[in-house]
């Protein structure tokens, strides 16, 4: 694409009551998916797992009740209430029984759930007892596997709970040939069938399953055909009954048959995004390269002269509207992990095409114009940035996150591109990547990647290497020998390693067993037809179907551990001013920071070893009393003045974030530790291991699991998130944080890095304020940076900063003729900067 | 190693991520030490090129330290990706680095060397020959014209400006650098329609200059006076209304030939 146009197109008031209509209320769990994969489940008993997940799919989307919300152009709603949500039993459903009474009081993304649905899903799940993936997941687990995540090593909760997602399918054959071109594309595999062929039977089955589910979504779209036909009869509004009909015409057409217009490949690519979540509770269904398979239909349009550009912006704003009517019930615990009701449909403009050239279009505009418009957290925008991208994209991007949304996130081919290659997959499938879920590369519709398979916290080996594998009284991991024996730094980083080494490999341990169960019990027929190779191959992507396979669970925590690394070696080994026993009493004393009841207790514990290690006979009512005297303890003043000294001198130390090659040097080697073993692992699929290196928000929760570390931060406080520094230690402005972050390795960790960066909008103001964004973040990615995105806080935010400095110190805003660090200027300057935020945000 | 990179000197602050002096993402060292003592500075820690303490948000903070070019660059250098993505580079600010010729000197003939933009910040007041051996290292001069009458500038700034004026002609006349003529707008000393238009005429005047910027007063300078246990001369003296800006910017446009700028 040479040219395109950029021009902006004005939003309508459709959209804004579309967007009212939607927030109008708090979000509902309904029950009648759950209902209805219960009775057809009854019916299929005895049957192939494959046939019985393809009636399943067909039972539902033909009594799932169907409606379609006032005004909307295009339709297709999972739930009845707006932003409501189905359950997913046959994964798990415990959890949410136990959370009936907290799930709409809950302070992170609360679901109401009326008394009748409660009654109505007990009844239901009752069939799932011993039939759930997550139950055959943990009897196939290693029992040091379930120890390790009862001390919260890691959490692989996405996928132990939940279906998989994190896919992008193959939006553009659907609109090409209609789901009647892949149903003949199944149809021609079972005629070159040989009856004597060994997997005859499996693959006959499974293409089966896959003409049945393409059905089962061409008459659940007839049906919203045939609605909105009735509701046009009723309507009296002359425009919509005209709309009504276009609908009526639309559904009845695609997805079943190639989409001929714009708004039939708009209507189509719904339907498929909306069913497919329908079919398995995976979350992270990307739509990817919208601004690429949709152009085709909108040039089209435009040429032909049935399509105005305003009505492409109309009908992509309705679509955004919809991504946002898609919802999810998580646990309690996973939803303070993925905290803000995040599908996390990653939709992402920009980049190359497959041959290597510009791939800007019109559209691409429209979608960050959509966004703008919309003002929601769905779809996940994302942006492709390159050597030859367009100046006037990134420059619109930049003005979208300039409003303070957080989109788009930036991404680097250049990065990116050769990392998917190395990693096996094609030139030409790689420079067509686009990102699944927070940030994970992939090759769409050829790739089942199971991005996002687990957290592993960075921080609890460390604390195991202190506590030489103890964790509250009881032996957690390996033991890799008493630290105060350590003589060098690289002893103590050697155990460090070791200690990694073996988590990750119980974490590899988790999540085998997770996708084994997939595998035998949740094998998804409509989702593999749209991912290749499962067709030819004639098993499900959940078996091994797709193209290229990939598990890529993400750590987190590489600035704590950096910085730790640091102050040891700097401190202990260095320049001896500390001893590691020292340190060791220091982090289980908090620093003489006050303890908690999980840190008194783990101390309570471990006086009650040293007793028994000295033999003496150690009661629970020993350790209650040793509990109560630890939490009350007070310190000498020596000691408690130690401490703060150790704290002092920790907190002078150069911190990761500032551009110091020292410091810098050792988180690339954290990062290391975890990036590099996660090559040596294959999974169930065939494919390997790939590291991410990102917490999505489970740095916070997990932070709260974790004891003090070395680098100063105090127990229970949030850990660092993904490859950012930690909180308020860079203090030399953005492209210091920047350097330091890109001296990371970020093609190994080819599931995706995360850069989190905050910016005041005013630091942003005029056309200078964004054309120097944009270079930051070209600057970034010329050395070899992965992804950005963007926080440009707003006031609640500087009021905080002002309260707590600490936490802010690398938070950059306009002054007058310049910028500085926020908490650098004097409190009335901070004012009156405060004062003028007001203005700035006020939309 | 080049031998001008153990060139020595004093600074009290280098600012990375600037957007708004000069071109693009820009380095800033700031010099120690200046020639002036305007009422209205606001980085009253720059005046003086003695090394002193100030006390920074309850804590003493040492300003002023003694640094070799190649100490400075190696800073510099770090934001190379930056100044190549938005045509930025380095600026050398103060306090005034024409009171440091041989420092500033060697600085943009080390970031040229480098292949960045060049800027100085600077009040112009020296000797037109230490001026002189900077330009063909310079590829913007930001000079301030604070005032057209001597007498007022000598009352508010401590020196005349007969010197800044020839200065501004000559750097004009050489052709070598882009001359940019920059106005603090300060209530009761430069504020009138009438003031800045006669900046402005005689900035538009001067061979080549295109650009004018008119820089609001702000009191954001006050604390640190503050920290250093000085009077702040400013007293409550309020920012100049946006509305007075742009009317004074409509002014220099619509009787020069004189692109006007708001801010830096």
């Amino acid at each position: 694409m040479i040219t395109f146009d950029s021009t902006p197109v004005a939003k309508t008031d459709r959209i804004k009551r579309l967007v009212e209509h939607l927030y109008a209320k708090m979000p509902e769990i309904e029950a009648a998916r759950a209902e209805l994969i219960t009775e057809s489940y009854k019916m299929t008993e005895g049957q192939p797992v494959i046939m019985r997940k393809a009636r399943a799919f067909e039972h539902i989307l033909k009594y799932l009740p169907i409606i379609i919300r006032p005004e909307e152009l295009i339709v297709g709603s999972t739930t009845i209430a707006p932003r409501g949500c189905q359950t997913y039993p046959e994964f798990s459903y415990d959890w949410l029984e136990a959370e009936f009474d907290t799930v709409e009081k809950r302070s992170a993304d609360p679901f109401y759930i009326s008394d009748d649905t409660k009654k109505r899903l007990l009844e239901a799940n009752k069939y799932w007892k011993g039939k759930t993936t997550s139950e055959l997941a943990t009897s196939y687990m290693a029992p040091e596997t379930l120890r390790a995540m009862e001390h919260n090593f890691f959490t692989p909760g996405n996928y132990f709970y939940n279906g998989v997602g994190h896919v992008t399918v193959q939006y553009d054959q659907v609109l090409k040939v209609g789901l009647k071109g892949i149903k003949e594309k199944a149809q021609k595999e079972m005629q070159v069938c040989n009856f004597g062929d060994a997997d005859y039977s499996t693959k006959m089955r499974f293409l089966e399953a896959v003409v049945i589910s393409c059905d089962a979504v061409i008459n659940y779209a007839k049906r919203y055909s045939v609605l909105a036909n009735e509701m046009a009869e009723k309507e009296t509004n002359a425009a919509r009954r005209e709309e009504l009909l276009t609908i009526a015409q639309v559904c009845a057409n695609v997805p079943e048959n190639p989409a001929e217009t714009f708004q039939e490949a708009c209507q189509s690519f719904w339907f498929i995004q909306q069913v497919l979540q329908i079919e398995s509770s995976g979350h992270s269904i990307s739509p990817g390269r919208f601004d690429q398979y949709m152009y085709p239909y909108y040039e089209k349009g435009l040429n032909e002269g049935s399509l105005t550009r305003e009505y492409a912006q109309e009908l992509i704003d309705c679509i955004w509207v919809k991504l946002n009517d898609l919802n999810k019930c998580r646990d309690a615990a996973s939803a303070e992990g993925f905290a803000g009701y995040s599908l996390f449909q990653n939709l992402i403009v920009g980049g190359q095409t497959v041959d290597g050239r510009d791939a800007t279009n019109d559209l691409s505009f429209m979608c960050i114009q959509a966004s703008h418009h919309v003002f929601l957290p769905m779809p996940s925008l994302s942006i492709r940035v390159w050597n030859g991208s367009a100046k006037e994209l990134l420059l619109a991007a930049a003005g979208l996150t300039r409003t303070g949304i957080g989109l788009p996130a930036y991404y680097n081919d250049e990065v990116i591109i050769p990392a998917l290659v190395h990693r096996g997959v094609a030139l030409e499938d790689a420079r067509n990547y686009n990102i699944i879920g927070c940030v994970e590369p992939q090759a769409p519709g050829k790739t089942d990647g199971w991005h996002d398979a687990a957290f592993f916290n960075m921080c609890r080996p460390l604390e195991m290497v202190f506590s030489n594998g103890y964790d509250q009284g009881q032996i957690a991991s390996i033991q890799t020998g008493d630290v105060e024996s350590f003589q060098t730094f690289e002893e103590f980083f050697d155990a460090y390693k070791k200690q990694m080494e073996y988590n990750i490999s119980l974490m590899v341990n988790a999540d085998n067993a997770i996708d084994l169960a997939h595998a035998q019990l949740c094998p998804l027929p409509f989702e593999s037809c749209l991912v290749d190779d499962c067709i030819k191959r004639g098993i499900s992507a959940q078996e091994g179907g797709a193209v290229y396979n990939f598990t890529g669970p993400q750590g987190f925590g590489i600035a704590n551990v950096a910085d730790s690394l640091y102050t040891i070696k700097k401190l202990v080994y260095d320049e001896r001013k500390i001893s590691i026993g020292e340190l060791k009493r220091a982090l289980e004393m908090n620093f003489g920071q006050g303890l908690d009841m999980i840190t008194a207790k783990e101390v309570a514990l471990q006086v009650g070893r040293a007793l028994d290690a000295a033999g003496e006979k150690v009661t629970e009512d020993v350790i209650a009393t040793t509990i109560e005297k630890v939490l009350h303890l007070e310190l000498p003043e020596a000691e408690k003045n130690r401490y703060q000294e150790i704290l002092d001198m920790i907190e002078e130390l150069p911190k990761f974030g500032n551009d110091i090659d020292e410091v810098d040097e050792l988180a690339k080697e954290a990062a290391y530790t975890y990036t590099r073993p996660m090559e040596n692992y294959m999974n169930p699929r065939g494919g390997m291991y790939q590291a991410g290196l990102y917490p999505v928000s489970a740095n916070v929760p997990l932070g709260a699991q974790t004891g003090a570390t070395p680098d100063g931060r105090l127990a229970h406080t949030p850990v660092a998130d993904g490859v950012s520094p930690s909180s308020g230690k860079d203090v030399c402005g953005p492209t210091a944080a920047c350097n330091s972050v890109a001296k990371l390795d970020h093609s190994i960790a080819s599931n995706g890095t995360l850069f989190n960066m905050k910016m005041h909008p005013t630091a942003m103001a005029g056309e200078k304020g964004l054309e120097s964004f944009v270079a930051l973040i070209r600057g970034y990615f010329d050395q070899k940076g992965m992804h950005m995105q963007f926080n440009v806080v707003d006031r609640e935010t500087l009021l905080d900063a002002q309260k707590h400095p600490e936490k802010y110190s690398g938070l950059v805003v306009r002054v007058a003729g310049y910028s500085a660090l926020f908490t650098t200027l004097s409190k009335s300057l901070q004012d009156d900067i405060i004062r003028r935020t007001e203005q700035a945000t006020n939309r | 190693m080049k031998d001008y990179f153990n060139v020595k000197g004093r600074i009290f602050d280098i600012q990375r991520y600037s957007i708004h002096d000069g071109v693009g993402i820009r380095t800033i060292v700031f010099f120690k030490g200046c020639a002036l003592r305007c009422r209205w500075c606001c980085n009253p820690e720059s005046q003086s090129h003695e090394i002193e303490t100030m006390i920074v948000n309850g804590k003493k903070k040492v300003m002023g330290k003694d640094v070799t070019v190649q100490e400075v660059m190696e800073t510099v250098r770090r934001d190379m990706p930056y100044y190549t993505r938005s045509d930025g580079g380095l600026t050398l600010s103060g306090g005034e680095c024409l009171l440091q010729p041989e420092f500033a000197k060697a600085l943009l003939k080390a970031a040229k060397d480098m292949g960045v933009n060049t800027a100085i910040e600077s009040t112009g007041f020296a000797k037109y020959e230490t001026i002189e051996q900077l330009l063909p290292y310079l590829d913007t001069y930001l000079m301030d014209i604070k005032h057209i009458d001597s007498v007022k500038h000598k009352a508010y700034t401590g020196v005349e400006n007969q010197r800044i004026l020839e200065n501004a002609q000559k750097i004009a006349k050489s052709r070598q650098t882009e001359l940019v003529i920059r106005v603090p707008v300060i209530p009761g000393f430069n504020d009138s329609e009438k003031e800045i238009l006669d900046i402005a005429t005689f900035a538009d005047k001067l061979p080549g200059v295109r650009k004018i910027h008119l820089l609001p007063y702000h009191s954001f300078g006050r604390g640190k006076y503050e920290g250093l246990n000085r009077e702040y001369a400013m007293g409550d003296v309020a920012h100049p209304e946006d509305e007075k800006m742009q009317k004074l910017k409509d002014v220099v446009e619509k009787n020069t030939a004189l692109y006007c700028q708001i801010g830096g």
